[in-house]
């Protein structure tokens, strides 16, 4: 299978200061990357020159083998959907005006959403089973609810390349659970095309349970690229993290997850 | 009680209607206020005869006070009071902040100065016009110069920060030349402006501030969806294709033109800007198809009703920019305290 999103020897950082540099690794459609990395690694930086927000210090993003180098916003957004870590929305927008908006990509600077981009925007809420919210107070769900209408947005957007920059963090676990699922789910296609996904996340176990492919952002290089049975190792944890774990198979499915040895209250 | 059920109790255009006869009613009110009281039927009777529909049967004073002393005076009210409160609807926006109003970049400072510079130099009215409004624009050009040549920042910060301290150095130009000015012809004729008021309006003024409103109403109009997805920050709206520093461009300029139009013709007139968007988007919520519309009916119509007021509470007529401060304090104060649900 071809590669959807390829990055090629991608150095990246703020203004004068580079972050990351020699980053490299392909992705196909329906696939899930998740970014791994300590703190202060590169992930959001790397997040955000892939999406064009800040210029790539060297190297190359394609999307299905176009280099997406000189690209307008609107080209890149019919490509990429962003699900920010947190929306910084502060007006008290419906679930449905904030989900309409990404639709903007889709029609002209002037042009008032079309019954096309209604009709997305409502696909999109079902999709994620959220259309109960449609109605509601941006300001006024809660932060689980908030990440689902986010992601409702990027799929409206329809773009080929989701890109979602820490979807669990500040949400409690029935809600982390529930994101994962539908992260997974986007990626698959169910019957439509899927989704090739990108997210970061602290949490060695989300990689195992829905990510094809694990990239470890340590120290703006890309430390190790591979299935996450391959890249979450003991020694690997040891080493970046500066923690002793145990990567153990758990539950019918023998799902892997990292424990910490010495994590002990005494007794 | 969540936005959506608020908005789902009065329809959008009910609302709006409401607010469009609210302003009906402050023009009635308008015209019979005065020396001389026109009654709605005179005015209505000279709008047709003018239309061509049927013939005047109104006596000529009439006739003069509608066309040319107290008509123009309304519409420039509505035009001024639309206008702050368009520019100050985008502002809001922009800038992501309630407290912004359409003065943030330096307009009405620069206006200030140059009208105040165009007092001291004894020049005639229009002359003093023209400086309030190019002196509105340059001070906005410069604070739009200095946060293009400061990089790698949060670019509205840097915007709002400039125009903050580029506004305080017009205002001690302001204070230098009020020092310095005769104090029994000149400083008079300062503070009368730097009060604001609409007394000395007339047609002339009316003409020269139709053209910049309507020409910069016109890039927000166009713009309104746009417009919401900046609500969301630049990161966010890029990444939903909007082209965020053009059309932050393009918006900052609209507003800069409608604004120092507006203060160049009434003086500085404070508040307004800043109250009217607010109400207007506790009435309809935020997308902004539908709180243009709404912010301009009701900033023209609390314009017009505050100038009614200016010249008929007493003997001698009141500054505009005192008349807006007195009302919009307790309005502001009651927002921070009970109108807090439109914000968070």
């Amino acid at each position: 299978m071809s590669a959807r999103l390829s990055v090629e020897d991608l150095a990246f950082g703020y203004g004068e200061r580079v972050v990351g540099a020699g980053v490299g690794f392909d992705v196909a459609a329906g696939e899930v990357l998740c970014l791994l990395g300590p703190n202060g690694g590169g992930k959001t930086t790397l997040f955000k020159t892939l999406l064009g927000l800040l210029p790539p210090r060297g190297g190359r993003v394609r999307v299905d083998g176009e280099d997406t180098a000189g690209w307008s916003p609107r080209r890149r957004a019919l490509a990429f959907g962003y699900v920010p870590q947190a929306g910084a929305g502060q007006f008290p927008f419906t679930v449905r005006e904030m989900v309409l908006m990404g639709r903007t990509a889709h029609r002209g600077a002037f042009s008032a959403p079309a019954a096309s981009d209604h009709a997305a925007a409502e696909a999109a809420l079902e999709r994620l089973g959220i259309a109960h919210l449609a109605e509601r107070d941006w300001l006024r769900i809660s932060g689980g609810e908030r990440q689902m209408a986010l992601i409702a947005r990027a799929l409206a957007q329809a773009p080929r390349v989701l890109v979602l920059d820490e979807p669990t963090a500040s949400l409690d676990f029935g809600n982390q659970v529930r994101v994962l699922e539908q992260v997974r789910r986007l990626a698959d296609g169910e019957g439509a095309e899927g989704l090739t996904v990108v997210f970061s996340t602290h949490h060695p176990e989300q990689a195992f349970a829905i990510a094809d492919r694990v990239a470890l952002l340590h120290g703006g290089r890309l430390a190790r690229f591979g299935t996450p049975e391959a890249v979450i190792t003991a020694a690997m944890m040891r080493e970046v993290y500066g923690t002793e774990v145990e990567v153990v198979a758990v539950g019918a499915d023998g799902m892997r997850v990292c424990l910490p040895v010495g994590l002990k209250r005494p007794g | 009680m969540p936005a959506a059920a608020r908005r789902g109790e009065v329809p959008f255009a009910l609302t709006l209607g409401g607010v469009a006869a609210l302003l009906v009613i402050a023009v009635c009110v308008a015209f019979s206020t005065g020396a001389y009281p026109v009654t709605p039927a005179e005015l209505a009777g000279l709008l047709a005869a003018k239309l061509g529909l049927g013939s005047a049967a109104v006596a000529p004073a009439v006739e003069t006070v509608i066309w040319d002393i107290r008509g123009p005076r309304v519409l420039t009210a509505m035009l001024v009071g639309a206008g702050l409160a368009a520019s100050g609807a985008a502002y809001q926006g922009l800038f992501r902040n309630p407290l912004v109003s359409p003065d943030i970049l330096g307009v009405s400072s620069g206006a200030a100065l140059g009208a105040v510079l165009g007092i001291f130099a004894s020049l005639p009215v229009l002359a003093i016009q023209g400086m309030a409004f190019a002196g509105g624009l340059l001070a906005v050009g410069v604070v739009l110069a200095v946060a293009s040549a400061i990089r790698g920042r949060d670019p509205v910060l840097v915007l709002v920060l400039g125009g903050v301290v580029i506004g305080a150095l017009l205002g001690s130009g302001v204070a230098l030349l009020k020092y310095l000015a005769d104090p029994y012809n000149q400083l008079p004729a300062i503070t009368f402006w730097l009060l604001g008021s609409l007394s000395a309006v007339n047609r002339g003024d009316l003409a020269a501030l139709v053209p910049p409103v309507v020409v910069a109403l016109l890039p927000l109009v166009l713009l309104r969806w746009r417009l919401d997805v900046m609500t969301l920050g630049d990161e966010e709206a890029t990444a939903l294709g909007v082209p965020v520093r053009v059309v932050r461009i393009v918006v900052v300029a609209a507003a800069t033109l409608m604004t120092a139009a507006a203060v160049s013709v009434s003086g500085i007139v404070g508040w307004v800007g800043l109250l009217v968007p607010h109400l207007a988007r506790l009435m309809v919520g935020p997308a902004f198809v539908r709180l243009l519309p709404t912010a301009v009916l009701l900033g023209a119509a609390y314009l017009l009703a505050v100038d009614t007021l200016a010249r008929s509470l007493g003997p001698v007529e009141l500054p505009l920019g005192v008349l807006t401060a007195v009302i919009g304090t307790p309005v502001f104060l009651w927002l921070l305290a009970f109108g807090k649900r439109g914000w968070s």
